[in-house]
């Protein structure tokens, strides 16, 4: 099943389905800003499905889909049209959603990722297009054994597109990666908002290749499709172990417990009598979708950091795989563009990481400040950890920090002068005779065990380079 | 032309129950319905051609959504502003 540990025979294919993020709802005015409020404060007749009302379609909701479609090279159809997939379900208040079946927006783009080598690979899209999103429906009474249902329409009627993928993707690890790429180039195009809950859901086809292949249905976050990919690639693959068959089947995907289970018993019979939508007209936007144009995308991006900023190509893909990071990159590269890429990408994504913060909450001028202070060479890069770690807590505690140069003083982690250290390399030599022995008989390790015996003195804020050139020069043989 | 096992398919995905009366009556009632789209083809002038008309759209601006209390006001259960239905998984 593998080779050298590595997923060689694994077939993914994903259909993402992203909230698109216009003001109001994709064939109604309700407005799409529902998650502060409460149940079906956000619905009219026409997204609760009553009858005799009539839908009209979401200008911007079309525009933005076009966006997606041109950024993934797709082919925009000459002619596109709705349907009614029928289905008897409580979040559908109609009996039927409305979205697009043989006549999609548009068809055949791609998008490129890294595989799991870091070569560059080519994803195919098939397909793209509009629907509404159904109802939010709560079980209650425990998740395994549900008494009742509650259903809240606000959610109904959002628009959304499901892009579609070939089987190209042959990893857990590149369909995260797919999923990446795609959030970013979504966010560059400003139609999607990957920090609103459940703007985000993805249904993966997994086989292993000669079986066939289950859908894992209701993952919905990014690390949630490495994670339903990994167990169900497992499972599969244990199964087939044990002599049995890989049945085709719908799965379910349960987060909190990082495993997928059967649901045969809750499908639905599939069949969904589509037909086309009598209360919509055709679309016809092929040449209209011509005139609309494509901000820069992440690809692009990463260039024109790589040439203007001489970024490193891996600082520049970390920095652009993401359109806050990369809008705050730009901002704070004012001193020492190479400086700041390295400590945004290697240090500030990671503290934020380890915070659960946004890079949106760092004040621009403060980082400026830090990374001015750190360039001037009046702290050590240990000591701007420090600061740029005390300034994140205190945004995080009151969503305001002081400034980095307060932070040093009432820290005292300025850079301990010239004389300080040589003060404290001539006593350390002379305290320190056992250490200097080894040192002059070759024993490694003795030279840092000496610098950090003045580093200590100093409290940390000293170069240890500088510290170690001091301690040569006080050590050197002519000096004795 | 449809017969009694569509009819029972169609209820079976529409969750609705029929007993062999209704279903019964109910093939015989879609098939006079169907009969009308036969009678609609003869009629001169009229097609199945598609419209030239296309893209209907509306702005997006937001209009007034209904006030919780009567867009819940034909539900027969209702919970803390949420419709209520039977259990579903
Ligand atoms: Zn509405």
């Amino acid at each position: 099943m593998s080779r050298g540990g590595k997923l060689v025979n694994m077939i993914i294919g994903l259909e993402v389905h992203c909230q698109l993020d216009t003001k109001s709802k994709l064939f109604c005015g309700c407005s799409t800003d529902y998650r502060d409020d409460g149940p079906n404060t956000h619905s009219c007749p026409i997204c609760s499905g009553l009858p005799g009302s009539l839908p009209s379609i979401n200008k911007k909701a079309v525009e933005y889909a076009i966006r997606v479609a041109k950024s993934l090279k797709c082919e925009i159809c000459e002619e596109s049209e709705f349907s009614r997939k029928n289905y008897f379900y409580p979040d559908l208040p109609k009996g039927f959603q409305i979205t697009q079946y043989d006549h999609p927006l548009a068809l055949k783009g791609i998008l490129t990722i890294d595989d799991d080598e870091g070569l560059e690979k080519i994803v195919r899209i098939t397909r793209i297009h509009l629907e509404e999103d159904p109802g939010r429906l709560v079980h209650k009474g425990g998740v395994d054994r549900p008494k009742y249902t509650l259903v809240d329409y606000n959610r109904s009627g959002i628009p959304l597109i499901e892009i579609v993928t070939e089987p190209d993707l042959r990893s857990p690890q590149e369909a995260r990666r797919y999923l990446q790429k795609l959030r970013a180039t979504l966010e560059y195009l400003s139609v999607f908002d990957s920090e609103k809950e459940g703007s985000l859901r993805v249904d993966a086809n997994i086989s292993i290749e000669g079986s066939e292949r289950v859908e894992v249905k209701n993952i919905t976050s990014y690390k949630g499709v490495e994670k339903a990919l990994t167990f169900e690639y497992t499972r599969q693959k244990n199964a087939l172990r044990r002599g049995q068959k890989i049945i085709r089947e719908t799965r379910h995907f349960v987060e909190g417990r990082g495993v997928t289970t059967s649901s045969r018993s809750k499908e639905m019979e599939q069949d969904y009598r589509y037909f086309p939508e009598p209360d919509l007209l055709p679309l016809r936007v092929k040449e209209w979708s011509e005139k609309i144009s494509l901000p820069e995308l992440p690809d692009a991006r990463r260039e024109r950091f790589i040439e203007q900023y001489s970024c490193s190509p891996i600082h520049a893909k970390t920095l652009t795989g993401d359109l806050k990071v990369a809008e705050f990159y730009e901002k704070v590269a004012k001193i020492n563009p190479v400086l700041c890429a390295t400590w945004v990408a290697d240090t500030l994504l990671g503290e934020l990481y380890y915070r659960n913060m946004s890079v949106q909450a760092v004040p621009h001028e403060r980082f400026i400040e830090l990374i001015a202070i750190l360039d001037a060479g009046k702290i050590t890069e240990k000591s701007a950890v420090e600061v740029l770690r005390n300034l994140l807590d205190q945004i995080k505690d009151s969503g305001i920090c002081e400034s980095p140069n307060e932070c040093i003083v009432r820290l005292n982690l300025g850079k301990t002068g010239g004389d300080a250290i040589t003060k404290a390399v001539g006593e350390v030599i002379s305290e320190q005779k056992t250490a200097i022995k080894d040192l002059k008989n070759g024993k490694k390790g003795a030279m840092n065990f000496l610098v950090g015996q003045v580093m200590k003195k100093i409290r940390g804020r000293g170069d240890p380079q500088e510290i170690n050139l001091l301690l040569e020069q006080a050590l050197s043989p002519g000096d004795e | 032309m449809i017969d009694e096992n569509d009819v029972r398919h169609i209820a079976e995905l529409a969750d609705v129950t029929v007993t062999s009366g209704e279903l019964k009556k109910f093939t015989s009632q879609f098939n006079t319905i169907l009969e009308y789209f036969d009678t609609l083809d003869c009629v001169e002038g009229v097609t199945n051609e598609r419209t030239d008309r296309c893209n209907n759209f509306r702005e997006d601006e937001v209009t007034h959504s209904l006030p919780q209390e009567e867009l819940l006001a034909n539900a027969s259960e209702k919970e803390e502003g949420f419709f209520k239905a039977p259990k579903v998984m």
